[in-house]
């Protein structure tokens, strides 16, 4: 029969390490395939916020209620988060769980206080009778804006199993790509997030 | 009254459902529903009585073989098939009896025959012909790119439960309820709440939502699985032409279905939450909702024909006993449509009234798409040129394929012209375009498909008669079925007419109905087909002893049939595009290797069937406003997937001895082919293309 390939010997005398880098290789692939969906399923929203961005009915305008000081404070806690999340992927590679659990935890925090003034956003907007049922402008509004909320919510429960797991097993090859992965999911939501700060806030308040 | 109460205010217990939803006094839904309780109870008890449960949860319902669940997506098809099918056959006699004197309006009522046609495509597009690729899919490509399974083997497993869901959930709404009577893309406002207020549209937002969903995790995996798990030597311009089709179709999904889960997330926020997007008033733009299904639907088009062109490549290829000719031409031109299909989506809706020049690009588009379709056709026909064609059933396929496709990629040339467009638009002339394509491309490369590829899945080949047979009435009753209703469009009868009163269409629509008949006499011998060969599995004649019954060129037929669960002994490495021709000329093909390796492979999951399944609840609970169902679901889901993500024990190793001894057997069953290999080695050699060493 051929000869099997040179990576097949190489790998031979310890094919379990094999399977795990292959592993991580497989698994972080995937993870930027889904990424490459969530981005046009935001690239749809994004679009339908363009279509409907003029669509008012006589009510309440973003340029009056939109307040830049506030947003800006959002933004900086996110972005401020992905600089942490970052700080503790660094505790993670040199496998120091304190570094890594402290990092995570400000993270963590820093995304809940992003997440409470979206949602004191969404309220004090409501009160001021702009919902997403008032016009075709603050649908859009409510339901890009919310996606993004929603994908940070999913992220923190994500942060919450992903601390047990470290608990539980320490820094095994299957918490090291998960903790890859969300590291990824996490960063893709800044990105997301500028553009909502961009198209968004700043071309709803100027 | 009792309905409309509910309507506007759900029950906490039961929601809107009430007895009133069950259609006991409908003279053609209540015998298919107790024909329907009564064969499911029958086949609950058979199976019950063989004692069959623990094998199928351990065999089949948990298995996240890709061959199995590939099997079950065609299973799941081939059912489906005959739903949408019987669609088909109501159409028909309605619009023929429509006219008669005798019966004179027909036998359905309008909410009934829209519900009707609207379930038929819906059936057809997303639960007959994309199960069925992706079962081909499922079943072949991980073997032809030499890989043990798919990159996420459980999530193959979960996205094939939730595709039956999907199934499930249309296939309740015949006898709970309704579905949309809104034509199978939903257009708004028609949808909306204001003007659908039953819970058909809800049964097709959450049958299309949950499978939608599910082909979206299958589009992840199989692009990871080609990118990521190849046997070592196969680059990327050594893959097989279904490969580089599957992966040029799973890209477009990737790409394409997010846009359908936010249009569809859009429309539920509009019926259930009163927002904005596509109503009438208040800002809503209902042209968008047309603008998003078809930047999804026309692309989605080329990811169900694109597969069918790879299949009708192989089949080809092998029964032509020569090398495809052109690969590199049809690789480039897949990739070319690919592009070309994401930027012609507003040929839908030339009457939008976009303007000309926004009309003018887009007709050009369509037009362009055609050129990179047209080589793929001369590559086909050239790779017959000159070669030993065998004409089997599979390659019976192919040339109806070849002529039905033709006819139908020609009248889409036609509708391409905007000017023509405004005349044709919404007539009976676009509905027999998109079926000529659809069945003349992407059915009839299926089903070329799937008797090629039949012997590898099951170990046995179809009858060949049978096969022939239903070619021809495929064929034939395609015309019959449709060039009536091609004429009758450009008379200027529109589609979806549930009431006709134009005397001259009454024989088109009487030889239109022969043609139905044709077809059903076609369903019914491939039907008859599958159940005989699996009756005659073990005769000789039917019976695949050797894994390589076509005398194959490519990975999968180089291990048994059907393959062993680890699907390679060994695997080869790849100096070739047709790897396993390259062995046979060289005598290297079925040879024991030196050593067998252990192998790593995942074990079987609980948790595919019981997540997937449990959006069922989920869907029906959301279409009938019943809350504590949606909660529990949702609750029940998460819980099921946090078990699943602290469990450890997920794969194992098949140790050596086992695999020396299973593949002992097989190479001793391929021990005589070898001096058949070398009387044909002199004939492939003239084929070597010149641009591979």
């Amino acid at each position: 029969m051929t000869a099997l390939t040179n990576d097949h010997d190489l790998h031979d005398h310890d094919d379990h390490h094999h399977h795990e880098a292959e592993a991580a290789d497989r698994y972080m692939f995937g993870f930027w395939l889904y990424i490459i969906s969530d981005c046009l399923l935001f690239a749809t929203l994004f679009a339908t916020y363009a279509v409907m961005g003029q669509n008012f009915n006589n009510e309440i305008t973003p340029y009056e209620l939109f307040d830049l000081g506030f947003v800006a404070v959002e933004t900086a806690l996110l972005l401020l988060s992905s600089f942490t999340f970052g700080m503790a992927m660094l505790g993670a590679n040199a496998e120091n769980m304190a570094k890594m659990k402290f990092w995570l935890i400000v993270t963590a925090l820093l995304g809940l206080s992003f997440l409470g003034m979206e949602i004191y956003e969404f309220v004090h907007f409501s009160h001021e009778g702009a919902t997403p049922q008032t016009s075709g402008y603050w649908t859009s509004f409510y339901s890009l804006v919310a996606t993004h909320g929603l994908h940070v919510t999913a992220g923190l429960i994500w942060m919450f199993f992903l601390f047990i797991h470290f608990n539980r097993d320490g820094f095994t090859n299957a918490n090291k790509i998960r903790l890859a992965c969300l590291s990824l999911f996490w960063h893709f939501l800044d990105i997301i997030w500028i553009c909502v700060f961009s198209f968004v806030y700043l071309r709803g308040a100027m | 009254m009792v309905q409309t109460d509910l309507i506007k205010d759900p029950h906490v217990l039961t929601g809107k459902l009430h007895w009133g939803v069950i259609p006991f006094h409908d003279p053609v839904v209540a015998p298919v529903m107790f024909a329907a309780i009564f064969g499911g109870l029958l086949l609950v008890a058979f199976v019950t009585y063989k004692k069959m449960w623990g094998y199928l949860w351990n065999e089949w319902f948990t298995s996240v073989d890709h061959k199995k669940i590939g099997i079950m997506y065609c299973i799941a098809a081939l059912v489906m098939l005959v739903r949408g099918f019987s669609d088909a056959i109501l159409m028909r006699t309605h619009q023929a009896l429509s006219l008669s004197d005798e019966f004179g309006e027909g036998f359905l009522p309008p909410e009934h025959y829209d519900q009707i046609f609207t379930a038929h495509g819906v059936i057809m597009i997303f639960f007959v012909a994309t199960p069925l690729m992706v079962g081909i899919m499922n079943v072949v490509m991980p073997l032809q790119i030499g890989a043990r399974d798919v990159a996420f083997p459980f999530l193959n497993s979960l996205s094939f439960y939730l595709f039956l869901v999907g199934v499930l959930l249309i296939n309740l709404s015949l006898f709970v309820g309704e579905f949309a009577a809104t034509g199978w893309l939903a257009y708004t406002p028609l949808s909306g709440i204001e003007f659908s207020p039953g819970v058909g549209v809800d049964y097709w937002i959450w049958a299309l939502q949950i499978s939608g969903i599910g082909t979206t995790l299958t589009a992840v995996n199989f692009v990871a699985t080609i990118l990521k798990m190849r046997a070592p030597g196969m680059t990327m311009w050594k893959m097989p032409v279904f490969t580089w089709t599957t992966f040029c179709a799973n890209i477009i999904a990737l790409v394409i279905f997010p846009i359908l889960t936010v249009a569809i997330a859009q429309l539920t926020l509009d019926r259930y939450f009163d927002f904005n997007f596509f109503t009438n008033d208040d800002g809503g733009n209902q042209m968008m909702w047309v603008n998003l299904v078809w930047a999804w639907g026309h692309p989605e088009v080329y990811f169900l024909v694109l597969p069918a062109f790879g299949m009708i490549s192989e089949v080809t290829a092998t029964f032509s006993r020569k090398r495809l000719f052109g690969y590199v031409s049809l690789v480039w031109a897949t990739i070319a449509i690919t592009i070309l299909s994401f930027l012609v989506w507003l040929h839908h809706f030339f009457t939008m009234g976009s303007g000309a020049s926004v009309n003018a690009f887009f007709g050009i588009m369509t037009m362009i798409i055609g050129i990179p379709t047209g080589v793929k056709l001369y590559n086909w026909i050239f790779t017959m040129y000159k070669g030993r064609v065998e004409l089997s059933a599979s390659m019976w396929w192919v040339i109806a394929m070849l002529v039905t496709f033709t006819v139908g990629g020609m009248t889409g040339v036609m509708l391409s012209i905007p000017a023509n467009d405004f005349v044709l638009h919404n007539s009976m002339f676009v509905p027999a375009h998109f079926h000529n394509v659809l069945i003349g491309g992407a059915v009839y490369g299926f089903f070329a498909g799937f008797t090629y590829w039949f012997p590898k899945a099951t170990g046995a080949k179809l009858n060949e008669t049978l096969g022939k047979w239903s070619v021809a009435l495929w064929f034939f009753g395609y015309f019959f079925a449709w060039v009536p209703l091609y004429y009758t469009g450009f008379d200027g009868m529109t589609r979806r007419l549930q009431y006709i009163d134009n005397p001259e269409w009454q024989l088109p629509m009487y030889v239109a109905l022969i043609g139905v008949a044709m077809l059903a006499a076609g369903i019914a011998a491939q039907i008859a087909n599958i159940v005989i060969t699996i009756y005659k599995r073990n005769e000789p004649g039917y019976k695949d002893v050797t894994g390589d019954p076509w005398d194959g060129h490519t990975l999968e037929w180089y291990t048994t049939s059907p393959p062993q669960f680890y699907n390679f002994g060994d695997v080869p490495y790849i100096n070739d595009r047709d790897p396993l021709l390259d062995m046979k000329q060289k005598g290297t093909a079925y040879k024991r290797p030196e050593k067998y390796e252990r192998i790593h492979m995942p074990k079987n999951s609980w948790a595919g069937p019981v997540i997937g399944l449990l959006t069922l609840p989920l869907g029906f609970g959301f279409v009938w406003h019943i809350w504590w169902m949606v909660y529990v679901s949702v609750a029940a889901i998460f819980a099921a997937w946090v078990k699943l993500n602290f469990e450890r024990d997920k794969d194992y190793y098949v140790e050596v001895p086992e695999v020396e001894e299973i593949e002992g057997q097989f190479l001793k069953s391929n021990e005589g082919r070898h001096y058949y290999f070398e009387q044909h080695a002199k004939h492939y050699k003239k084929w070597k293309p010149s641009d591979q060493k």
